[in-house]
């Protein structure tokens, strides 16, 4: 293989003693940093509260971003506030960035009657259009294609923002990963493609979805430029999601870019890694840890300290606990709205079909979140 | 009144609604430059660009993936997919994505496109050029279903399609893309969906037709009028949501039924609406609803015309219904 196309090198901005590299570092203003960290530790936060609640049946699902919160919160970070993000659906935390309050997606998680979805998705499967922020679906890639094309229907409109995808390593196999890639090389679309690497498709390694040695040279064949960076560094991802939504916005095409990062916890709060993963591994990977890996940069230079740590610690427990309360005490979705949405209008079977439900008897249980 | 087929009709819709509505962008295989496999979108690049008559790479998953972007942001993408036979590709973007959009997003993503693909057989295609796949669509909650039998109800529901804010299936019956001509009004009008219409006007069996199965059926009714057995036919137009109001009102006019498709009978449309109309017309019905369709066998090459439900075969249930 032609070493150009292989793409060994990872670009990072963090080193081992918290300092930045000058030749890489973004540069990001003093409150942006603190602004960052912040969010990533609450991130964090409220990925372990929702574990809690679903080993304790307050909730039914978690799908989290342990350990991928640099990944995720870099590059949400890096979008313009004009350009648009599709989620795969492990990117809460770039949903609540971008503006959504923190009781919106927890009455998401609770699919209460204040749930914008309505209560009629699984738990993280969110929508968030006033965030510019798509909305989440199961199937796996089927949010690349369609990221493709609307940005590229933002560039035929002659609107110049990016649109961002995220998907992860598994996601690479599917014919959309293809189809996506493929339609934005022919037509240039303003397309930042970010495939979170974090070494798992639920119990399959990377090893076994692809013989190809990176992620991110598969975009090569496409005319896509790849890129790989530290994904648990959240400078460095800041850093190559910026340069290719800024070339993205200035007419230069897409850019695929793969986030090297790890899986700190199963695929999702239905699965147990234990099966098919090493502890040791996992300790390794645990060293890595994107959140004291910026604090240490943010601490070296006098930005933060473990008085504010415990500070901003409190006070986002007191909030997330106030909302989980708010969350959990919110009504359901009442009946009818079971067929509001289908279509624009409900046609006369629905008319029908919804006349029939209400007057049907409801199983016990009913409505239960 | 100009005299069109209805490849010149569809055309023409399009051509009206590119000038009409500048967030409407045709994109698909062959599209462009050659203006389609059949010539239906002929001329439409020249006028609007390669920006607007868009030839993709020859990815039916793409193409939906894509036109579903496009919608997202608000455009008004129409699609082609080359022959239905091939939108399966697209099946997951379609049921999964296009279908609950609107629904999934507690109505923040409205995600309305029209999706034209050739549909039918008797045209020597064999399994993979002939099929007709409309059940698929009509089980998934959230499409529309379309199929027009003649070139002016293909103008008028296609312009209506183009404006609903739901995805639509278009269904274009490729067997009579050029065999049905008929004077077609210029300017801008619309069918409504879900409006089903009395073709031949009867009191003894409601035949029940779509796309290029009309003409058997018309056919299949004259040859039994001269039995003395008087049908009424009805073109549905718009699969789903079927006019129901129609359907139910003509069969219990007659008593009698038959539903012709060209689809495989088992799990097909007509499953559906016998089962309807037993719902809501059981106590009318004077013979037991029958249907002519496709055999379950994957669509045959050279004996395609004994696997359509031609006028030879529809003929002989007519007669039977009415004399049950």
């Amino acid at each position: 293989m032609r070493e150009e196309f292989v793409l060994d090198e990872v670009v990072t901005v963090l080193r081992e003693d918290g300092s930045a590299d000058p030749a890489t570092d973004p540069g990001l203003p003093e409150d942006t940093l603190v602004r960052l960290y912040k969010h990533l530790v609450l991130t964090r936060a409220v990925d372990e509260r929702l574990v809690t609640l679903q080993r304790q049946g307050r909730i039914g699902f978690h799908i989290g971003s342990l350990g991928e919160e640099a990944a995720i919160l870099g590059s949400a970070a890096a979008l313009y506030d004009d350009d648009w993000l599709f989620p795969c659906y492990r990117e809460f935390g770039a949903l609540l960035l971008r503006g959504m309050p923190l009781q919106t997606y927890l009455d998401n998680m609770y699919g209460n009657g204040r749930d914008p979805v309505k209560g009629r998705q699984m738990p993280d499967h969110y929508t968030g259009r006033p965030y510019r922020f798509g909305s989440v679906s199961s199937p796996i890639g089927t949010q690349i294609t369609q990221a493709v094309g609307f940005s590229w229907a933002a560039k035929l409109r002659g609107e110049k923002i990016a649109a961002s995808v995220y998907f992860g390593d598994g996601a690479t196999s599917s014919s959309e990963f293809h189809n996506g890639l493929n339609f934005a090389g022919v037509f240039k679309t303003p397309t930042v493609f970010l495939c979170r690497n974090n070494g798992w498709a639920i119990s399959v390694p990377v090893a076994q979805q692809t013989a190809s040695p990176t992620f991110a040279q598969k975009g090569f064949a496409y005319g896509v430029p790849g890129v790989r960076c530290d994904g648990n560094d959240l400078l460095a991802v800041y850093k190559v999601t910026r340069d290719a939504v800024d070339r993205a916005r200035a007419g230069g095409g897409p850019t695929l870019i793969e986030l090297l990062t790890h899986r700190l916890s199963g695929h999702s709060t239905s699965d147990d890694p234990k099966a098919y993963r090493a502890e040791a591994e996992m300790q390794a990977e645990r060293a890595r840890d994107p959140l004291p890996r910026l604090r240490r940069h943010l601490e070296l230079r006098g930005l933060w300290s473990e008085a504010a740590q415990r500070a901003h610690t409190d006070a986002l427990e007191a909030g997330l606990k106030a909302a989980v309360q708010s969350a959990e005490a919110a009504a359901a979705p009442s009946v009818e709205t079971l067929f509001d949405d289908v279509f624009a209008a409900r046609p006369w079977h629905l008319e029908e079909q919804r006349a029939a439900c209400l007057a049907a008897p409801r199983a016990r249980g009913h409505g239960a979140h | 009144m100009p005299q069109m087929n209805m490849v010149q009709a569809i055309n023409d819709a399009l051509r009206l609604e590119l000038r009409r509505d500048p967030r409407v962008v045709l994109l698909g295989e062959d599209v462009g430059k050659v203006g389609g496999v059949f010539r239906v979108t002929q001329g439409l690049q020249e006028e609007f660009g390669a920006d607007r008559v868009i030839d993709t790479p020859l990815s039916e998953g793409g193409i939906i993936g894509a036109a579903i972007g496009m919608a997202l942001y608000g455009m008004r993408p129409v699609p082609e997919i080359q022959f239905s036979d091939f939108i399966f590709p697209a099946f997951d973007q379609i049921v999964s994505e296009l279908a609950k959009f609107r629904y999934r997003s507690g109505g923040e993503y409205p995600a309305g496109m029209v999706i034209r693909t050739p549909v039918g057989g008797g045209i020597r295609g064999g399994h993979y050029h002939s099929q007709s796949p409309e059940a698929y669509f009509i089980h998934t909650p959230g499409l529309k279903v379309v199929c027009p039998s003649n070139p002016y109800d293909a103008k008028g529901l296609l312009l209506a399609s183009l404006r609903d804010p739901d995805p639509v299936l278009f269904f274009e019956p490729k067997r009579v893309y050029r065999a049905a001509r008929a004077e077609v009004p210029e300017g801008d009008y619309t069918v409504p969906l879900s409006q089903a219409r009395v073709v031949r006007e009867g009191r003894g069996v409601t035949v029940i037709a779509w796309g290029a199965m009309l003409y058997e059926a018309l056919e299949a009714a004259n040859e039994a009028a001269r039995q003395g057995i008087d049908c009424e036919v009805l073109d549905l137009r718009t699969l789903w949501p079927v006019d129901i109001d129609a359907v139910v009102a003509s069969v219990k006019k007659t008593g009698r039924v038959v539903v012709v498709h060209e689809a495989p009978r088992s799990c097909g449309f007509g499953a559906e609406l016998i089962a309807l109309l037993n719902e809501k017309a059981f106590l009318h019905l004077e013979a037991p609803p029958v249907r002519v369709t496709g055999y379950d066998t994957p669509f045959p090459y050279t004996l395609e015309m004994d696997y359509l439900p031609l006028a030879a075969r529809i003929l002989p249930a007519l007669v039977e219904t009415a004399r049950y």
